[in-house]
């Protein structure tokens, strides 16, 4: 698995060092463990040696593996030094992580759902997270910072080729943990450029599930995930729980805006409140765009 | 020993402790004893059974990852079984494990006592022991049913899921008590009830690993309580300790748990490196290599173990001298574990060895705890744990040490003392069957975690990318392989219990003095109360005079 960010090579280095050396430590350990076993077998050597110890030895053996381990540390030091010294004039963009997708926002207020980035330049991230501990994982960049509620965490990276990178939370935060993973995509920096300046107008209804979170448990092909599908819901009748009492309703405009900005009104049956109230995270013309959308899902 | 006129001997001094006596019949007399050795029993049928469950909860796991997508549990089932997964193998079964089964068993007798130095609270401790137990039970059941947080409750997480957290983290809260109370028993056991010559610097290895654990136990268990006891009170009342949308701060938890949780890792590992202290020289016929520095290594490792918590927050967004730091303190705790092994392969150097079961798990133990030992090294040092943390390469990592190094251990120690409490032996050879089963797969469930989360493969995901899929299928078909081995083990000690052939009262040639009494020793285990003239290991008798395995007395 080649590193694909500026740093990569330095943390690869550290880990050649760490991992090389245990696997020397433990092929030696092994070795002598099994070779004194055969050598000192009790048919070939009946009279042990009762030896109770030596000053001289045990103080190699601890002050050499000291000495190994100080380098190790370093190696973890140094690549780690560079991975926390976030470059002036890096590219701002704001990690917004919530049960269970990614939002990235940039500099100018454009937002994304995959993280598009420049090769060659580098760029910050501020992690922050509305809900519970994301973590922000991409192992081709060998970094990982975590998302935590209530704080503003830092990180940064450089990628050094283009690509696709697969990106992935880390820290685990409840049911669609391991389906909550997007992509780092990589482009030549004047693609960047021309596609963060690209003014596409407010995003439509379809986009909107994906920007705003919807789509990590509504799908639109009819599987149920953490909530229902929104495939071919638009006029149906269902079962819903108001304030503790069954109702049959159809799901016309209305219900569809409350369900979005109060979800707890009318919980539809067999599903379980884990919806937050969406009320100061979207706003009203999104609110119609994806109802619009909704409408048109037969 | 005989009485004050030579008549008749005390009471308790011959027989079994197993015989029956007045009050001591069927199912109450057990309830009620206050012997160590029932005690040590008691333990171990509670906790085996419990680990029997958290293994066939771990064997789901991996059937479930077997292949990428949903193969027979959902998201939710997943995460309630991992969850429960670890809450069973550490709360449960690893970290009383060994102090509360052989430690309770061992220890009075290795001191030349006829008990702990509190037998009625030792009793009490394995009471509050089952309480918690049951607690734990209780809360899969009731109010939100089975806690989804994994076994480190992290807030918010842990303050915001509407599963059963608040009764599962009162559960540890009462098992922390358990483990204080036994540490205090231990401690003073130690202090006061060494027998006649015995000098702290001539106690055996495994003592030594039980006393350095116990101040553990004694210190760090009330931190986790505490902060236990505040996620509760968040949960109940809303108070805003963790949780940042009350003003609380989830770092603080993180802090708090992991002030308990690293140390309370070598509560897990201390009492096994004990083991692997006596296994050795009983083995070899030769007293251990370097006796002072591997008892003050036990200590040297509970002290600095305290002071490195922090590298289990390396990506947290601590600051970034506080992550240096917290490196640097883990390597040196690396140190004195270094030490150990090395004094411990000089004890085969000249020895007379005899490759015995007991051996072949201290050897096994060797090999996978250094594995354990060494991949953490690679976590210890910041660039490569920022890519590690939180991946599968932990997961692979903490099996190796706490599975391979603590478990590992309790087997070892099992086959090591097996014929002195119950007076029988195994079968030898479908012993080293389990054994080999048992290594082989081991070594292909949990390597090729290390190898996929060095890939990436974060942990605690129920579904995976198709790169992951070689590495996590090795790792199911090997966790059959392990588990085949485990029950081998289990129905050979069982079948041992039942009608194994009479072993002797030293079958090993071993020079502690838990066999220098009957097979299995009499309720007040000494005929006569020892006394201690030489080191742990000194076989210059046995080497003097031979050794007849069988002999009984
Ligand atoms: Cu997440
Ligand atoms: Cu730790």
């Amino acid at each position: 698995m080649n590193g694909a960010s500026s740093y990569a090579g330095l943390v690869d280095r550290a880990f050649i060092f760490i991992l090389g050396t245990s696997v020397l430590l433990l092929v030696g350990v092994t070795a002598v463990m099994i070779g004194f076993i055969i050598r000192y077998r009790r048919s070939k050597n009946p009279n042990p040696a009762q030896i109770e110890g030596s000053a001289t030895l045990e103080t190699i053996w601890t002050v050499l593996p000291t000495i190994l381990v100080l380098v190790m540390f370093y190696y973890g030091w140094a690549g780690f030094k560079v991975m926390r010294d976030i470059p002036d004039g890096a590219e701002q963009v704001t990690v917004k992580a919530k049960k269970w997708s990614w939002l990235f926002e940039y500099e100018n207020g454009k937002e994304s759902t995959e993280l598009m980035v420049p090769v060659g330049r580098p760029v910050a991230l501020n992690l922050t997270s509305s809900d519970v501990i994301h973590s922000f994982f991409v192992p081709a960049f060998r970094l990982k910072e975590d998302c935590v509620p209530g704080r503003t965490n830092h990180a940064w990276f450089e990628a050094i080729r283009p690509g696709r990178f697969d990106l992935l939370c880390a820290e685990y935060c409840g049911d669609q943990h391991s389906a909550m993973l997007s992509k780092v995509v990589a482009v030549p920096a004047d693609s960047f450029d021309a596609w963060l300046g690209l003014d596409s107008g407010p995003p439509t209804g379809r986009q909107l599930l994906d920007l705003r979170g919807c789509a990590a448990c509504h799908t639109i092909d009819g599987k149920k995930l953490v909530g229902p599908s929104f495939k071919g819901v638009f006029g149906e009748k269902v079962t819903v729980m108001t304030d503790g009492v069954e109702r049959t309703i159809e799901v016309d405009e209305d219900y569809l805006r409350r369900s979005i900005l109060n979800p707890k009104a009318d919980l539809v049956g067999g599903y379980e409140d884990k919806m937050p109230e969406q009320r100061d995270l979207v706003t009203d013309e999104e609110v119609e765009a994806i109802i619009k959308f909704i409408k048109g899902l037969r | 020993m005989a009485g004050p006129d030579g008549g008749a001997p005390a009471f308790g001094t011959t027989g079994s402790y197993l015989d029956t006596f007045p009050g001591s019949q069927g199912a109450w007399g057990w309830l009620t004893t206050v012997d160590h050795k029932k005690i040590g029993l008691m333990y171990a049928s509670a906790m085996f059974t419990f680990f029997l469950v958290g293994m066939a909860l771990g064997l789901l796991i991996r059937l479930e990852l077997l292949n990428p997508g949903t193969q027979f549990i959902g998201p939710r089932a997943y995460n309630s079984v991992f969850t429960l997964h670890g809450v069973i193998m550490i709360f449960l079964f690893i970290v009383p494990g060994i102090p509360a089964i052989l430690g309770n068993f061992i220890l009075p007798l290795q001191l030349g006592a006829d008990d702990v130095a509190f037998p009625r609270l030792n009793l009490l401790s394995w009471y509050v022991y089952m309480v918690g137990a049951v607690m734990a039970i209780v809360s899969l059941f009731t109010n939100g049913g089975t806690p989804d947080t994994g076994w480190t409750f992290y807030a918010p997480y842990a303050v915001t899921t509407d599963t059963n957290v608040s009764m599962a983290v009162m559960a540890a809260f009462v098992l922390g008590f358990s483990s204080i109370l036994t540490g205090m028993n231990f401690i003073t056991t130690i202090h006061r009830l060494r027998a006649p010559g015995m000098g702290f610097f001539r106690m055996p290895l495994f003592c030594w690993g039980l006393y350095a654990t116990a101040w553990i136990q004694i210190i760090a268990t009330p931190v986790v309580g505490i902060t236990l006891v505040l996620l509760f009170l968040e949960r109940v009342l809303g108070i805003g300790f963790f949780d940042p949308s009350r003003g609380g701060d989830p770092i603080l938890y993180q802090h708090l748990f992991w002030i308990y949780s690293h140390p309370v890792v070598y509560v897990m590992i201390l009492p096994a490196m004990g083991i692997i202290s006596e296994i050795l020289p009983a083995f070899s016929r030769r007293t251990i290599f370097g006796y002072k520095a591997i008892a003050i290594s036990s200590m040297a490792i509970a002290g600095v173990g305290y002071l490195v918590w922090g590298h289990h927050m390396l990506t947290a967004g601590m600051s970034d001298t506080a992550r240096w730091v917290f490196s640097l303190l883990t390597f040196f705790v690396a140190i004195p574990t270094g030490v150990k092994i090395f004094n411990w392969l000089a004890t085969l150097y000249r020895g007379s060895i005899e490759v015995r079961v007991p051996l072949l798990w201290a050897m096994g133990w060797i090999f996978l705890f250094s594995i354990g030992g060494l991949t953490g090294l690679a976590q210890g040092a910041l660039a490569t744990d920022i890519h590690l943390h939180d991946t599968a390469y932990i997961v692979g990592h903490f099996h190796y040490t706490m599975f391979g190094g603590a478990a590992v251990g309790l087997f070892a120690g099992m086959h090591f003392w097996f014929p002195k409490i119950y007076g029988r032996m195994y079968n030898e050879k479908r012993a080293t069957w389990a054994f080999g089963l048992f290594m082989v797969g081991f070594n292909m469930t949990y390597f090729s975690l290390l190898v996929i989360g060095l890939m990436g493969m974060p942990r605690r995901y129920q579904d995976y990318l198709p790169q992951y899929h070689t590495g996590h299928a090795i790792s199911t078909v090997g966790s059959w392989v392990m588990v085949s081995g485990i029950l081998l083990m289990f129905f050979n000690l069982w079948r041992g219990y039942r009608n194994g052939k009479i072993a002797g009262d030293n079958p090993w040639g071993a020079t502690t003095l838990e066999w220098k009494t009957t097979s299995p020793p009499p309720l007040l285990n000494f005929a006569t109360p020892p006394t201690v003239t030489t080191g742990p290991y000194d076989f210059t008798e046995i080497l003097e005079k031979g050794h007849d395995p069988e002999a009984r007395s």
